[in-house]
């Protein structure tokens, strides 16, 4: 149905436009002057200012594998991670840690252990659902590379990132 | 062997030719760094920051973005001429250029500064000035209409269509608004325009006083300054500036209109129209629509401070045939060197006041772009039919009556 917009009737003042024409003027020189003189907060210039230092606790950058305070990997290779990752930018190979090993009671290890970081969405669902807090989302966001290979990261490239991670919940130390 | 260069006719040609040469360079560096600034100034108005990367290459020198034009007129050179299939292509390929030369046309007769060596700082000083100003303006319509007919697209269309019906609303009230300037002056010759405003006063300002000179003030010559003083207090002048200043506002609005310019840029309408009658053009088609408009710009303030703001002209700066520096020699100079050398610097000092004031009205005109919304299209036809029209044809009546009474 059609139906009519009622439009404000305007007194003389109003149709000229002038006083709001010269209102107008005065509101985008108050934004210039402040502007000029540095009063007003503007946007991060990014290459050169960074947030970095400000990046909240939890923030979600790229995955990471880290290593506990005894130097154990934390990573058993049980593949959760693999399996919920949405965009599937995981890929684990397992392989059976050696009986000469210390930590041979955790029986495995990944022996690839890969996330394809131009697929990675940084969604964290990695870090939620492992059962040995062994993935973690680091602070590290300017993720880039030159051709794909380069965008994947490998398991010394993920545990370079992650470096150690101390007070994680140790349950394999107690067991014989 | 190079007397023959200093008869009339040959002196002529080549001093005309150097002076075009000149002026072109500096105002299509006008222009570009026209849109740096207006791209600078939108982003101050906007709390935002603006082209600051681009400077000097290879350096990594950046000096606030002063490299964004150049970097800019290199993309837009290097861009793919791209050509619809269904366009008109003579008019098509003509258009810009209609848009281009008008605007730079109209700089010929403006005189951007007093005189250099003798010479004139006009490259055409002709007597009908402002009539040539007038005529080649508003043949820059047809370079928009053309492209709006020649794209053979309905958003260029439109935009032609509604440039042409704004030209008609606007040109009459914009020719106009200055016959009153004319009536009072006498003459329509723009550097005797500029040289009435130097000693009468910019037709701007309501007080002016006569013959006020710096010398007086530094030897404490208080009668003469007192007399000066009185004498600008002149009851024809001040009646004369009501309306003056009513004209020299229907002017600016006009011009404004004129050169596409929010809050008139119906024709562009970059959120109705997609741009307009240059929806279709890329490249250097593009580029010269673009610039064409910020020249005509140039050329618009020009006129306006030619006819309102005294032109080269400012309160104490004496032109260029004076040979003393404030009524001292420079020192360590023969007279005759001295003399030069003093006419020499004022010349220099009377053009870079024209463009100085030429600046600031585009800095106006920017400011004012980005604070006011388009108009509505019956909006902007009532204003110009019904109350700038009405309002400069009455203006020339009561100049009439002003002069005829007031002596």
């Amino acid at each position: 149905m059609a139906y009519t917009i009622p439009r404000p009737k305007l007194n003389w003042k109003e149709r000229l436009f002038l006083p709001v024409f010269a209102s107008g003027l005065a509101i985008t020189w108050r934004h210039f002057k402040n502007r000029m003189l540095g009063r007003t907060k503007v946007t991060m210039q990014y290459p050169e200012e960074k947030w970095d230092e400000h990046l909240p606790p939890h923030y979600r950058g790229a995955p990471t594998l880290v290593t506990d305070e005894h130097g154990r990997e934390r990573c058993v290779a049980c593949q959760l991670c693999e399996f919920i990752c949405p965009p599937r930018a995981i890929t684990i190979h397992p392989e059976e840690i050696p009986t000469t090993n210390k930590w041979k009671k955790v029986e495995k290890r990944p022996k690839e252990f890969e996330i394809d970081m131009i697929r990675c969405i940084y969604c964290g669902l990695c870090e939620e659902v492992c059962p040995e807090q062994a993935i973690f989302l680091r602070k590290d966001y300017s993720i880039t590379g030159l051709s794909r290979a380069e965008m994947k990261h490998d398991k010394k490239k993920l545990y370079e990132l992650g470096g150690v991670m101390t007070g994680l919940v140790n349950k394999w130390n107690d067991k014989k | 062997m190079w007397d023959f260069l200093f008869t009339p006719e040959v002196f002529l040609i080549w001093t005309s030719l150097l002076k075009t040469i000149l002026l072109l360079a500096v105002i299509l560096g006008l222009v570009s760094y026209t849109v740096y600034a207006e791209r600078k100034v939108s982003a101050l108005i906007q709390d935002r920051v603006g082209p600051n990367r681009t400077g000097i290459p290879l350096t990594g020198i950046r000096i606030l973005g002063l490299g964004q034009p150049i970097a800019d007129a290199l993309k837009l050179l290097l861009k793919e001429n791209f050509i619809p299939r269904s366009v008109h292509k003579f008019y098509y390929y003509i258009a810009p250029k209609l848009t281009m030369i008008p605007p730079i046309l109209v700089l010929c007769v403006l005189p951007f500064g007093s005189s250099l060596f003798g010479v004139p700082m006009v490259i055409a000083n002709i007597n009908i000035g402002i009539l040539f100003v007038f005529a080649v303006t508003s043949l820059g319509v047809y370079g928009i209409v053309l492209a709006g007919w020649a794209s053979n697209s309905k958003y260029p269309f439109l935009g032609g269509i509604r440039s042409s019906s704004q030209m008609i609303s606007y040109e009459l009230a914009m020719g106009l608004s200055v016959v009153p300037i004319f009536m009072i002056i006498g003459t329509l010759n723009l550097s005797e325009v500029v040289r009435y405003q130097a000693q009468h006063g910019w037709l701007i300002s309501p007080y002016w006083p006569q013959g006020l000179s710096l010398q007086s003030i530094f030897h404490g010559d208080w009668k003469a300054v007192g007399g000066a003083l009185l004498a600008g207090l002149n009851l024809r002048h001040i009646l004369l500036w009501f309306p003056l200043i009513i004209s020299f506002f229907v002017f600016v609005v006009a011009i404004f209109a004129e050169t596409n310019r929010l809050p008139f840029d119906l024709p562009e309408a970059e959120q109705e129209l997609v741009g307009g009658y240059h929806t279709e053009y890329s490249s250097m088609g593009f580029a010269l629509f673009f610039l064409g408009e910020y020249a005509a710009m140039i050329s618009g303030s020009g006129v306006i401070v030619t006819l309102f703001f005294g032109g080269w002209s400012l309160p104490f700066i004496p032109d260029g045939s004076a040979t003393t520096i404030f009524g001292m020699a420079i020192p360590g100079l023969s007279a005759v060197c001295s003399a030069h050398l003093a006419s020499f610097i004022w010349g220099i000092v009377n053009i870079a006041t024209f463009f100085g004031k030429v600046s600031c009205i585009l800095l106006f005109m920017i400011w004012v772009r980005w604070t006011l919304p388009r108009l509505r299209y019956d909006q902007l036809m009532k204003f110009g039919w019904y109350f700038f029209f009405e309002l400069a044809l009455v203006n020339i009546f009561v100049t009439a009556l002003i002069l005829m009474y007031v002596k």
